[in-house]
C-alpha cells in the first residue's frame, strides 16, 4: 500500500491545537468538584458584598429576652447569639470582615513578593543571597506562631491582623516566585533576547512575568484557605477584629460559651469559616490540575 | 555527607539569630513604651528614667539586643511582668505538656495520613480514593479550633464521655489520657489532611516511574512492589513528617486555648490577654529554636536515607 497523505479536511476538522488558556478554561469546564466549589464562593461572596441590603436585622442590635434563640425561628431563621443579636445579619456581615481579613493579606503576599522573588531571581548574587535567606528567618516560625507573635505584640485590630498575615505570606510567595524566576531566566528564549539586545525590563515584562504569574497565582490562590482560618483565628484569640463588629472568628470566641444553652447556634460561624477555606482550597486545587502546575 | 551534614548546621546558625531579631523586636513593636506596663500612671520622671535603666532601655538597641542574646544563650528569659515568675520555668513545664499533645496528635495524624495516602495512590481514580481524597481536603481545611469546639460539644456537652477542658488534676494516667483524646484529635486533622495528600501524590510519582512497570512485569507479587513504592516515597513523607510535628507544636495555641490545655499554646494566650511581653517572647524563641532544630534533624536524616539529596 501507498502512504496516503491525510485529507486536508481532517487537519481542519481536528483545528489548530488549542490555546493554553482555552485548554485550561475547557478542563475547569468539566471539573465538577471545581465547579459547584466556584459557585458556593461566589455565593458567599455575593452575599457578605450584599449584606447591607440583605442583612434582615441590624447585626449589633440585641435583645435581652430573645437570648440564643434556636434556628428555625420565623424572624431569626438561623437563631440569635448570647447577645440575642440575628445570627443570620451577623454571619453576613461577618463573611464581609472574614473575605477582607483573609484575602488581603494573600493579595498583598502575592504584590510584594513576585516583586521581591523576580528581583531576587533575575539579579542573582548578592542582592538573591541577601533576599533569600532574610526570607528563610520568617521560616523558623511555623505560620499560626508568626502571625500571633506578630499580632500579640502589635495588639489587637484589624490593620494590625492583615499587617501580620502579610509578613506570614510574603516569604512564602518570594520563594515560588525566586524559583520559578530562576527556572524561567535559564531557558534559552530569554538568552536569545539579552542577546539580541532587549533591555532588563522588557525581558522582565515579556518573558520572565509573563511565565511566572501563572504559577505564583496558583500558589497564592493556595495560601487563601490558610489565610482566612488564620484571620479568624487570630480574632478568636482576641487578636483580630475587635467587638462589636462581627467576624467570623470572634463569633465563634463569644458563643463558645454558650455551647451548654444551645449547641447548634455556636456551631455556625466555624462551620462558615469552613466551608469558604474547603471551597477556596477545592477551587485553587482544580486551578492548580487545570493549569497543570506541579505543586 | 557529614560534610553536608556539617554545612546544613551552620547554616542554622544565621536562621535562629535571625529568629531571635524577630523575637527581640517584638518588645518594639508593641505600642506604647515598653516599660508602660509595669509602671504605676503616677510615676515621676525620675522614676520612669531610672526604671528605663534598669532594664538598659536607655542603651541603643544593637547594644540592648546583644545583651538580650547574652542572657537568653544562658537559659534566662526575663521574668513574667504578670506573675514574676522566671519565664523559663513557665516556659519549661508548658513545653512538657505541649510536647505530649504534639507527639500523641503527630501519631495519630502519621498513621492515619500515611495509611490514607497509600489507599488513595493505590486505588487511584477509584472511590476509595476520593473518599480518601475528600477526608484529606476537609482536614486541610477545617479551622481546627472550631473541630475543638465540635468535639467538645459531641463528646462532651451530648454524649458526657470525656472532659472538655484542662489536664489531669490528679496525676492519674488513665485520667490524663481521657483529657488529651479531645485535643489529640482537634490537633491531628489538619496534619492528617497534609500528609494523606502529600503521601497519595508521593507513591503517585515512584508509581509512575518505569522501574514499577519492569517489577510488575517480572511477576513480583503485589505485595513486594507495594515495599518498593513505600521505600521510594519514604524521603519526601519523611520532610513532611517532620514540618507537621513542628507545625504541632507551634499550631496548638488555638487548640489549646480551647480546651485550656496547660501548654505553650495556652501561656502564649494568657501572656496575650495580659499583653506580658516577656513571657510571649519565651514562648516564642524557644518554640522557633525548637522548629529551627527540628527541620535540621529531619535534613539530616533524610540525607541518611537517601545520600543523593547531599549530593545536590
Amino acid at each position: 500500500m501507498s502512504v496516503v497523505a491525510l485529507p486536508q479536511e481532517v487537519s481542519t476538522v481536528a483545528g489548530a491545537p488549542m490555546s493554553y488558556w482555552r485548554t485550561v478554561a475547557w478542563r475547569l469546564a468539566r471539573d465538577r468538584a471545581t465547579l459547584v466549589a466556584g459557585a458556593i464562593l461566589l455565593l458567599i461572596a455575593v452575599s457578605a458584598l450584599l449584606a447591607p441590603w440583605i442583612a434582615p436585622h441590624d447585626p449589633n442590635a440585641g435583645s435581652i429576652r430573645l437570648r440564643l434563640a434556636p434556628i428555625g425561628g420565623a424572624t431569626h431563621p438561623l437563631g440569635t447569639d448570647e447577645q440575642g443579636r440575628d445570627m443570620l445579619s451577623r454571619l453576613l456581615w461577618g463573611g464581609r470582615m472574614t473575605l477582607v481579613a483573609g484575602l488581603t493579606p494573600v493579595v498583598v503576599a502575592f504584590l510584594v513578593g513576585t516583586v521581591l522573588g523576580v528581583i531576587a531571581g533575575y539579579a542573582g548574587g548578592l542582592t538573591n543571597t541577601l533576599v533569600m535567606r532574610t526570607m528563610d528567618v520568617f521560616y523558623a516560625f511555623p505560620a499560626v506562631l508568626l502571625a500571633i507573635a506578630i499580632s500579640g505584640a502589635l495588639g489587637p485590630g484589624l490593620p494590625n491582623t492583615l499587617i501580620s498575615l502579610s509578613i506570614v505570606f510574603i516569604p512564602r510567595v518570594v520563594r515560588v516566585a525566586e524559583s520559578a524566576t530562576v527556572q524561567v531566566k535559564g531557558l534559552e528564549f530569554v538568552a536569545a533576547a539579552r542577546a539580541s539586545g532587549a533591555g532588563v525590563w522588557p525581558i522582565l515584562r515579556h518573558h520572565l512575568l509573563a511565565n511566572i504569574l501563572g504559577p505564583v497565582l496558583v500558589f497564592a490562590s493556595t495560601q487563601v484557605s490558610l489565610s482566612i482560618i488564620l484571620a479568624a483565628g487570630l480574632s478568636f484569640l482576641g487578636l483580630g477584629v475587635t467587638p462589636p463588629a462581627a467576624e467570623w472568628g470572634l463569633m465563634l470566641n463569644t458563643l463558645r460559651q454558650s455551647i451548654y444553652v444551645n449547641a447548634i447556634v455556636p456551631a455556625l460561624p466555624g462551620l462558615a469559616i469552613f466551608v469558604t477555606s474547603m471551597a477556596f482550597n477545592l477551587v485553587s486545587d482544580g486551578l492548580r490540575d487545570a493549569m497543570e502546575i506541579r505543586s | 555527607m557529614w560534610r553536608y551534614v556539617g554545612r546544613r548546621l551552620v547554616l542554622a546558625i544565621p536562621t535562629l539569630l535571625g529568629a531571635s531579631i524577630i523575637v527581640f523586636a517584638m518588645v518594639h513593636l508593641a505600642p506604647g513604651d515598653p516599660i508602660a506596663a509595669v509602671m504605676p500612671v503616677d510615676a515621676s520622671k525620675e522614676q520612669v528614667e531610672a526604671v528605663k535603666k534598669a532594664y538598659g532601655f536607655d542603651q541603643p538597641l544593637p547594644v540592648q539586643y546583644l545583651k538580650w542574646l547574652g542572657r537568653v544563650v544562658t537559659g534566662d528569659l526575663g521574668k513574667s511582668i504578670a506573675t514574676r515568675r522566671a519565664v523559663i520555668l513557665d516556659v519549661r513545664d508548658a513545653l512538657a505538656n505541649s510536647l505530649v499533645l504534639a507527639a500523641s496528635s503527630s501519631l495519630m495524624a502519621f498513621v492515619a495520613g500515611i495509611a490514607l495516602g497509600l489507599l488513595a495512590a493505590f486505588r487511584q481514580g477509584r472511590a476509595l480514593d476520593k473518599i480518601a481524597s475528600g477526608i484529606a481536603v476537609i482536614g486541610v481545611s477545617v479551622p481546627h479550633y472550631w473541630a475543638g469546639i465540635i468535639l467538645i460539644i459531641i463528646f462532651s456537652v451530648q454524649l458526657n464521655w470525656l472532659p472538655a477542658m484542662g489536664a489531669a488534676s490528679d496525676g492519674g494516667v488513665v485520667d490524663y489520657a481521657r483529657h488529651m483524646a479531645l485535643p489529640t484529635i482537634a490537633l491531628a486533622l489538619i496534619p492528617l489532611g497534609v500528609i494523606a495528600r502529600v503521601v497519595r501524590s508521593a507513591a503517585l510519582d515512584v508509581l509512575a516511574q518505569e522501574f514499577v512497570l519492569a517489577l510488575r512485569a517480572k511477576g513480583l507479587a503485589h505485595r513486594r512492589v507495594f515495599t518498593h513504592v513505600v521505600k521510594n516515597a519514604a524521603p519526601q513523607t519523611i520532610t513532611v513528617l517532620g514540618l507537621q510535628f513542628g507545625f504541632q507544636l507551634g499550631g496548638s495555641v488555638l487548640v489549646e486555648a480551647v480546651f485550656s490545655w496547660p501548654g505553650t499554646g495556652y501561656l502564649l494566650n494568657l501572656a496575650i490577654f495580659q499583653r506580658d511581653i516577656p513571657v510571649l517572647q519565651g514562648v516564642i524563641l524557644v518554640l522557633a529554636t525548637f522548629f529551627v532544630l527540628l527541620n535540621l534533624l529531619v535534613d539530616v536524616l533524610q540525607t541518611f536515607i537517601d545520600p543523593r539529596i547531599a549530593r545536590h
